[in-house]
């Protein structure tokens, strides 16, 4: 074990800030390099994972073994590490995705590339993998069973692609401790890259429900880039300004777990109550029940209050001790689907593709080909809002006909794919829009959720600390 | 408000905007008033059993209701909405990024000052020009409300 973080005050950080740099993997890359130049800073969490994002990426390591991680991020470091050094930013994130140490080590070689060598650590935390340990764990008594179905993971093991543990604060307040600069971890929960820091320097300890409940409230404020400071926003959204260089959200936290939600000033974007309302609410479920490996909060006395320009004030989260659980987010192979989609133009665009539909049902019929579902869909008329849109007009000017099936024979669905060019000549009339070629086969990773007790998870996390 | 008061039609996107996501197959749905005093209407109307119904076919499995009072805030979660949800679902919204829209779309009856008070709130005002990057602008005063 290193050194204690030399930066850390001897007496009580009295406020920090956590700003936000990435939504998804996929995000503005741009957005963290505003966050670290465009005014003070203290902490960059960056979100990289969802739920099938380790899917792929564990398909990327078997391809590769150093692979594994996003790979976006060692550039992304490259560009910012002097200034993050330089003004005192310390990254949090879960880029390391289903390869941490492949992700750390990338890191290291940014920071000497940057020319930052001998002046910067990077905090890897493992552990959260429990691929390996899969067969083991299911012969311990571990069922896994799927949260919504019941169904013990053993009726699709031999499909299991990845199994990662949803993991909170305790291994990365320790790397922060051990001065890391950079924290990379797996499958962390997207909340604890923000509260993490906020226990860290506020010295909270486990027993602090609420003010971790706050935390994790500040978590889920910053967990999705943008759209907590105007980004995806329905309020009002014609009069949010210069979203092209939006500022993404931070968070100025206090020891008593209260925060305020800004951005930095001169960006475009919001933050408004309504603003950060919306994003309250994206992807919530039983607000009094909100689970996390370190607390549960409860949001529903939850008051946000303007206080000043694209500032909102955050306070009433309250917490109760966490379950002796964690999540486990697990992805097995699950069949295949393709989608294929043909356009048709006035007049009657609708009936024409309805009729194309028709044709295409039959010829699949006609070729023995079955399949677990087939949807169809006409994008620009019912694709979002199915029957609440009503029947379609015979005047509508043009609509797409999006047809897609699945199963889980491949060979079933390619000769899908080989039946929607022929349409074209053997169809209703006025249709285009085929150029892109034949429709891609998509092998389906679908998404396992399931429990496993703490005690066979924690004694497995580890915290490695690599000197740039 | 009396029985013999006139009402009108207008939409629920008329007086609250909304947010959606996905966990699995169930998709999410907050709604939250633009007006504190059309929250008691909106906590008192927008029951289980109306989102339910408004939804029909579209939500195949039950609706859930939760509310965050200082927020004016309704969350409903809509079990087996997604076709399976994630990378199973063949549907474009396969992630129920635009169910909040889905649900704003439902037509309820207002008396007639509150017709005139929130009709076209949610809606980009007649004049707006998309080539225009928009400073700030008062929203209300683009309804001239």
């Amino acid at each position: 074990m290193s050194e204690p973080d030399s930066r850390s005050p001897s007496g009580p950080t009295s406020l920090i800030r956590i700003g936000s740099g990435q939504g998804f993997w996929g995000d503005d890359l741009d957005a963290p390099v505003r966050q670290v130049e465009g005014g003070p800073l203290d902490y960059l969490m960056m979100d990289y994972l969802a739920e099938v994002t380790m899917s792929i990426m564990q398909k990327q390591r078997g391809r590769r073994p150093e692979a594994g991680f996003a790979r976006d991020f060692p550039p992304l470091m490259e560009r910012i590490f002097p200034a993050c050094l330089e003004k005192g930013v310390r990254i949090v994130t879960n880029a390391g995705g289903v390869n941490p140490e492949g992700c750390g080590e990338a890191v290291v070689e940014a920071g000497r590339a940057a020319g930052v060598g001998g002046r910067a650590r990077v905090g890897v935390v493992t552990g959260d993998d429990l691929m390996e340990r899969l067969d083991h764990l299911l012969e311990a008594g571990h069922e896994l069973r799927h949260m919504e179905t019941g169904e013990p993971l053993a009726s699709v093991r031999d499909r299991v692609e990845s199994a990662n543990a949803y993991i909170g604060a305790t291994p990365i307040v320790e790397a922060l401790r051990q001065g890391a600069d950079v924290v990379v971890t797996g499958r962390s929960t997207d909340t604890a890259l923000t509260y993490a820091p906020m226990m860290h320097e506020f010295g909270w300890s486990d027993e602090d429900h609420d003010r971790i409940a706050q935390g994790v409230v500040a978590g889920h404020i910053n967990e999705c880039g943008a759209q907590a400071s105007g980004g995806n926003a329905l309020v009002d959204w014609w009069t949010i300004p210069a979203m092209e260089r939006v500022g993404f959200p931070l968070v100025e936290a206090h020891s008593d777990g209260s925060f305020t939600v800004t951005k930095h000033p001169g960006t475009g974007g919001r933050v408004s109550r309504a603003v950060v309302t919306e994003q309250l609410l994206y992807e919530m479920g039983d607000p009094a029940d909100y689970i996390t490996p370190d607390v549960v909060a409860d949001l529903t006395e939850l008051t946000l209050d303007e206080d000043g320009p694209d500032r909102v004030r955050v306070s009433g989260a309250r917490g109760r001790p966490a379950t002796d659980f964690l999540k486990v987010s697990i992805a097995y192979a699950d069949g295949f689907k393709a989608v294929g989609t043909l356009v048709y133009a006035w007049p009657d665009a609708a009936a024409k593709a309805r009729s194309a539909e028709r044709i295409l049902r039959s010829r699949l019929d006609r070729l023995g080909l079955s399949f677990d579902e087939i949807r169809v869909e006409l994008v620009g008329w019912d694709s979002t809002h199915g029957h609440l849109a009503g029947e379609p007009p015979a005047d509508l000017p043009e609509v797409q006909l999006r047809f897609a099936v699945r199963g889980q024979d491949r060979d079933a669905v390619d000769r899908f794919t080989r039946e929607i060019a022929p349409l074209v000549l053997t169809g209703p009339p006025s249709v285009t829009g085929f150029a892109g070629g034949r429709p891609r086969v998509q092998e389906i990773m679908a998404f396992w959720p399931a429990l496993i007790r703490k005690e066979a998870v924690q004694p497995h996390l580890e915290v490695r600390t690599l000197e740039v | 408000m009396t029985d013999a008061q006139e009402t009108e039609t207008v939409q629920l996107v008329d007086l609250a905007h909304a947010r959606s996501g996905d966990k699995g197959d169930t998709a999410n749905v907050g709604v939250v008033a633009y007006d504190p005093q059309d929250w008691p209407f909106l906590r008192r109307f927008l029951t289980e059993a109306r989102v339910k119904a408004h939804f029909g076919e579209l939500v195949r499995g039950e609706v859930e209701r939760f509310e965050l009072p200082n927020l004016h805030a309704l969350n409903f979660l809509l079990h087996g909405a997604l076709g399976g949800g994630g990378t199973v679902s063949l549907m474009t919204d396969a992630q129920g990024k635009v169910f909040s829209t889905a649900l704003l779309r439902m037509e309820v009856e207002v008396p007639v000052e509150v017709a005139r008070r929130v009709r076209g709130r949610g809606r980009v005002p007649d004049r707006f020009d998309a080539s225009r990057s928009v400073q700030g602008t008062d929203p209300q005063e683009d309804h001239g409300v």
